[in-house]
């Protein structure tokens, strides 16, 4: 029997990484290109903005990366967060409550869509793209009845406007003005590692999308992990509906249809594979900047809004290409 | 009584359409190795299964040290202290070995979420350095062999420290060293009072390695041996038995000597290793052998569903080259699957539509639109010819039973007119009446003329339909035989023949069966 010792590290770099790199060379590309292309591209201010722009699709793609490793999917996020955003309306600005409890509920509302869509799944064996497009639907309607038709505005409570607009770096560096929304970002994507690496949840989300029947037969209580993955989903789209509604000072009941597959391509062009097991947060977090600094450049290029989007989608197209051409060679 | 860790007794167990279990019983004593012998389909597998929370059983009761239990769950039998290695291998590939073998059971540290990676490794290592096993803890499992993934499993089973451990086939990979380490590694928890239940077709091996035998056949409890005291021979005559198609064989006259199919070396991989035959008009060439002994590879690769790395296929004397199933049904080739309702059919279409499927380019009119009238007509013919039982063409062919569909396939290919027709296992999940009807149909089909492959587990079966028989072992093609020579012993014997030194082949032979149990 030979030793294997070298083994993991070379199918590190082989597998993970390649991906990985590949996704971040491509950034880094684009990058250049825009600056060399416009010197509008490369300047704070346009580099906030394309921070802040990603933070929304970003913190949605988030827990979209945990579905997509379990080998499902979750078409609701868009929707999800839209019902979060308008349910932290209708606590802070309809019943009064204080900012931090009107947050806090807004990421619960998120975290029961999400248990349902993990409950409908594992209990009732609906399929993953069935449950989710039905709450997709269901979060859509709802945001809708309960805001009546029209935005919910925050204007009585400016500190909210603050949680996604305010600027703790600015106030420590003088300048420095990068949005509490692309902190929290951060924030989030860091914890989300934590959670995937780290944790006995990041562990079975990996095995679910592995091979489900076999870790059914090693013991492990599937249907209750696998609620628990949605359920992480939804609370990220909560915090995403928390976001949006920050930054944009009202709850809008009409947004939010197509984040999910905005979410979707962030997951996709960052490595993770639709066929589970595998996937990393630092690839969702690179795909949810190439989408952003795409948009972005692209506008700033003069190119039309309709023409970025399908650059986009031949941009989703290729990095699952360059994904499967990777495999193949395996 | 007591002296047993393990009894099962009157175990009952149905599937839809098989009577998997009939009133089976089994003993397991603690520091003993029991071997279970059987047939495929003999209810080895489904027996294990029951015990080890995979399965629910109809009736029947398992007594566990003396106490009657009832074992809902794998993990209620995990806790019980009761393990099983699984033939189809069960391991996530993405992970670790270390990640895999504490799945479920992980080491955390502080609260409960987090994961202890350091301990899990380190406790990996030690239970490697008992088991004389070089491997990282770290290394991903997909990136390990398929002999090595099978340590992996043993290495995850045995580390429950479990007072029963079942093998179902657990050598089915393993070089001959590996197998040596095994062994001894066996031999070492039977000294520490583990009961070991043994699930293999080796015989060879049953005989170094178990103390007693339980053989079983046809969902039915037929002796428990001691080894010492029994011959291969007695083993192999009780597991075939004497079966309820004791009728005498109806094979068709002289065939005449074209040879229609010649196939020269074929090999793929560790699946595949030098298979060489020919096939006559009119002849019925029945291939025998056990669970993934290479019989259904072989016709994927000669159907072109699989890629092959050497060897030629020749029809009437020349060489083509079949790369894909188009190519092959070009030719005149058709290969009616084991699994007919995944590969064979298309279930929520009507008898009609799939009559035509294989050859819609013969009922395409002008502009390609496909004509109905013609399509229908075709299949009634055949409804009618092969009798197939169904209100009317329309019917879809999910709403028939086993044996019209069947006959659906078989209307298929005919349709298509191939002249080379492959059936693998043509009779499973069809109940005893149908079968003689489809084995009336093969024989008409040969003596028309066509040339046809019949891949079979049952030996009785083969013994009946066909001309020639082809035995396989592991890959390789181990004996052939005129009718007249074959017995069910001498097929079994060459079926069993395993060569000197195993490679590992497992993972394509098990795959494809899986399912079987």
């Amino acid at each position: 029997m030979e030793t294997t010792t070298t083994t993991p590290k070379k199918s590190f770099v082989r597998s993970d990484a390649t991906q990985k790199l590949l996704a971040f060379g491509g950034l880094i590309a684009m990058f250049i290109v825009f600056s060399l292309a416009s010197p509008n591209f490369f300047q704070f201010s346009n580099i906030v903005g394309i921070l802040l722009a990603t933070a929304v699709n970003g913190v949605l793609a988030l827990g979209a990366t945990f579905v997509i490793i379990t080998a499902g999917i979750d078409l609701s996020v868009g929707t999800v967060m839209t019902l979060s955003a308008v349910m932290t309306g209708v606590f802070i600005t309809f019943l009064g409550l204080p900012v931090p409890i009107g947050v806090l509920g807004g990421l619960l509302t998120g975290a029961l869509a999400g248990a349902i869509n993990g409950t409908v799944i594992s209990k009732m064996k609906i399929p993953p793209f069935i449950a989710t497009l039905g709450m997709l639907y269901i979060a859509k309607g709802l945001s809708l009845v309960i805001s009546g038709l029209k935005p919910i505005y925050f204007n009585d409570t400016p500190s909210f406007n603050k949680i996604a607009m305010g600027s703790v770096t600015g106030a420590i560096i003088p300048g420095f003005d990068i949005p509490n929304a692309v902190l929290i970002f951060f924030g989030a994507a860091i914890i989300a590692n934590i959670i995937l690496t780290k944790t006995i949840l990041g562990r079975y989300t990996f095995a679910l999308g592995s091979n489900e029947e076999a870790t059914r037969l090693s013991g492990v209580n599937v249907a209750a992990w696998k609620i628990a993955v949605y359920t992480l989903a939804g609370t990220f789209a909560g915090l995403g509906g928390v976001i949006i509604a920050s930054r944009l000072n009202s709850a809008q009941p009409a947004l939010g249809a197509g984040y999910e597959l905005d979410a979707i391509a962030a997951v996709v062009i960052g490595g993770t594979s639709l066929s589970g097991g595998e996937g990393t947060i630092l690839g969702t977090v690179i795909g949810a900047f190439i989408i952003s600094v795409l948009t972005n450049g692209l506008r700033i290029l003069s190119v039309p809004q309709e023409w970025q989007i399908v650059i986009t989608g031949g941009i989703v197209i290729l990095a699952v290409y360059a994904d499967t051409l990777r495999r193949r060679r395996q | 009584m007591d002296e047993n860790l393990v009894l099962m007794q009157g175990i009952d167990k149905s599937f839809p359409g098989v009577h998997a279990l009939d009133h089976c019983q089994f003993e397991l004593r603690a520091g003993e190795v029991h071997a279970l012998v059987g047939e495929n389909g003999a209810g080895k597998s489904t027996m294990m299964k029951i015990l080890a929370g995979i399965y629910a059983k109809d009736s029947g009761e398992i007594r566990y040290r003396g106490k009657s239990v009832e074992i809902h769950s794998p993990k209620a039998a995990q806790d019980l202290g009761i393990s099983m290695i699984h033939q189809e291998l069960n391991l996530m590939n993405h992970l670790t070995v270390a990640q895999n073998i504490f799945i479920g059971r992980e080491p955390r540290k502080g609260i409960r979420f987090w994961l202890d990676e350091k301990k899990i490794n380190e406790q990996t290592e030690q239970l490697f350095e008992r088991m004389h096993l070089k491997l990282n803890p770290r290394t991903k499992v997909a990136d390990l062999t398929v002999a090595k993934q099978q340590m992996v499993e043993i290495a995850k089973a045995l580390s429950f420290n479990s007072e029963v451990l079942v093998m179902d086939e657990p050598t089915a990979a393993l070089t001959d060293s590996e197998i040596e380490d095994l062994f001894r590694f066996i031999r070492k928890l039977r000294a520490e009072g583990v009961g070991i239940v043994y699930i293999s077709h080796r015989l060879e091996e049953l005989k170094q390695i178990s103390d007693r035998i339980t053989v079983m056949r046809d969902g039915r409890y037929i002796e428990t041996l001691s080894t010492a005291e029994t011959p291969i021979d007695r083993i192999i005559s009780l597991m075939v038995g004497r079966t309820i198609y004791e009728s005498a064989p109806e094979v068709p006259e002289d065939t005449d000597q074209e040879i229609v199919l010649e196939v020269k070396n074929l090999n793929r991989g560790n699946a595949l290793k030098n298979i060489s035959f020919q096939l006559k008009r009119g002849e019925i060439l029945g291939f025998a052998g056990l669970m993934g002994a290479g019989r259904t590879e072989v016709a994927r690769a000669i159907f072109g569903a699989d890629r092959i790395d050497s060897g030629e296929i020749y029809l009437h004397g020349r060489p083509v080259e079949i790369k894909s199933p188009g190519d092959a049904v070009k030719h005149g080739i058709a290969y009616l699957s084991e699994d007919r309702k995944r590969y064979g059919l298309t279930l929520g279409m009507d008898v009609e539509t799939n009559i035509a499927l294989a050859s819609f380019d013969k009922f395409l009119s002008l502009l390609g639109w496909v004509n109905d009238a013609q399509t229908r007509a075709t299949a009634k013919h055949y409804v009618e010819a092969l009798s197939i039982k169904t209100p009317g063409v329309q019917q879809r062919v999910k709403n028939l039973s086993g044996g019209n569909q069947q006959k659906v396939v078989i209307g298929k290919w005919l349709t298509a007119d191939t002249e080379i027709l492959i059936f693998d296992e043509p009779t499973r999940g069809i109940d005893v009446g149908a079968k003689s009807e489809i084995y009336k149909l093969l024989n008409d089909l040969a003596q028309q003329g066509k040339a046809i492959i019949m891949i079979s587990s049952e030996l009785p079966e083969i013994l009946r339909m066909s001309h020639r028989v082809i035995a396989m072992c592991e890959g390789r093609i181990t004996g052939e035989l005129p009718i007249a020579e074959a017995t069910q012993e001498a097929i079994m014997k060459f079926a069993t023949q395993r060569s000197g030194a195993a490679q590992s082949n497992g993972r394509a032979a098990v795959t494809s069966q899986v399912g079987n149990a």
